[in-house]
């Protein structure tokens, strides 16, 4: 299960539940990532952790960051997944919102190299 | 001919914008090509503005961040263009035919981005009511509200401004402006202030 265009990759891998995100992300309002969701969505009707690697995702707008607090709140109420999100302290939007997801769901660990 | 207009401005609106050494403006006609192509242009302009902005910045670190003044100010430059960018285009009324614009001006330890558009009286009063709340409220407080609701898929929750004020720490002037000629069109002018 991937995306790929000129701008960005997302990519999951089942045997580490990870999914990958890669590039600039910023689609025209929430409706247009209902793809991603999906991937995501999918990720978790099974697996008991779940990883997001951003670790390669330069840009995300704010319809992006929307919609992974959808998805985080989604993951919360499901009650039965552990959520993982891997940032870089070397890009500037992770610094500065990822904290915030956390705030939606305590138990989500946020991983900085 | 003399032409009178209604003016409502909140926040840190400035009217009269200093003159600075550098600064930027660009235009995009709402009607040039597919929306969808447009789009890609917002972020191009974007990450344009981030980098020639940033050129002007050494490449000192930051206390407590692993990212240099010249790159943060690049980063903050796109996020903010972007989201003041996609914002005005979102809430523009295409059938004025009137360029939506993005302006950045340097100064010493400020940039200030001005960015204007055009919306139909009904999308300015929805905007306008937003901003009433917004600046009321106790700005941390009212950023998970709004995350919240967002994530629950409760649409227009104006994540971008939050964003842009919260995690950038951007400050935000409005001003709508009805001109008696155009009874059905309201200029919607942003302002938004960056310490650097």
């Amino acid at each position: 299960m991937h995306i790929k265009t000129d701008d960005y990759t997302i990519r999951y891998e089942p045997e580490s539940a990870t999914a990958f995100f890669q590039g600039l992300l910023r689609l025209d309002g929430m409706e247009a990532y209902q793809p991603v969701m999906d991937i995501l969505l999918n990720a978790i009707e099974s697996a008991s952790s779940f990883t997001i690697n951003l670790r390669d995702l330069e840009f995300l707008n704010s319809s992006g960051i929307s919609m992974l607090s959808m998805f985080v709140v989604k993951a919360r109420d499901k009650g039965t997944v552990n959520l993982v999100f891997q940032g870089s302290e070397k890009i500037l939007w992770q610094t500065k919102s990822l904290k915030n997801l956390q705030r939606l769901m305590p138990s989500l660990k946020l991983e900085f190299v | 001919m003399t032409q009178t207009s209604v003016i409502q401005t909140f926040g840190d609106f400035t009217q009269q914008i200093p003159s600075s050494q550098e600064y930027l403006t660009l235009h995009f006609s709402p009607s040039a090509a597919a929306r969808k192509r447009r789009w890609g242009n917002y972020g191009l302009s974007a990450d344009f503005l981030g980098d020639y902005f940033a050129a002007f910045f050494p490449g000192d670190e930051l206390p407590d961040s692993k990212i240099n003044q010249r790159d943060t100010v690049k980063a903050t430059v796109s996020y903010i263009a972007n989201e003041l960018l996609e914002n005005a285009v979102k809430y523009n009324d295409d059938s004025t035919g009137l360029p939506v614009s993005i302006s950045l001006h340097l100064y010493e330890h400020q940039i200030i981005f001005h960015v204007v558009n055009f919306a139909t009286p009904a999308i300015a009063e929805q905007y306008q009511a937003f901003i009433r709340v917004l600046l009321s409220a106790d700005l941390d407080e009212f950023y998970m509200t709004q995350l919240e609701k967002t994530a629950m898929g409760g649409g227009g929750s104006s994540m971008g401004v939050l964003t842009m004020m919260n995690d950038y720490a951007a400050q935000f002037g409005w001003q709508f402006q009805t001109i008696e000629s155009m009874p059905n069109v309201v200029k919607v002018d942003v302002m938004a202030y960056l310490n650097v």
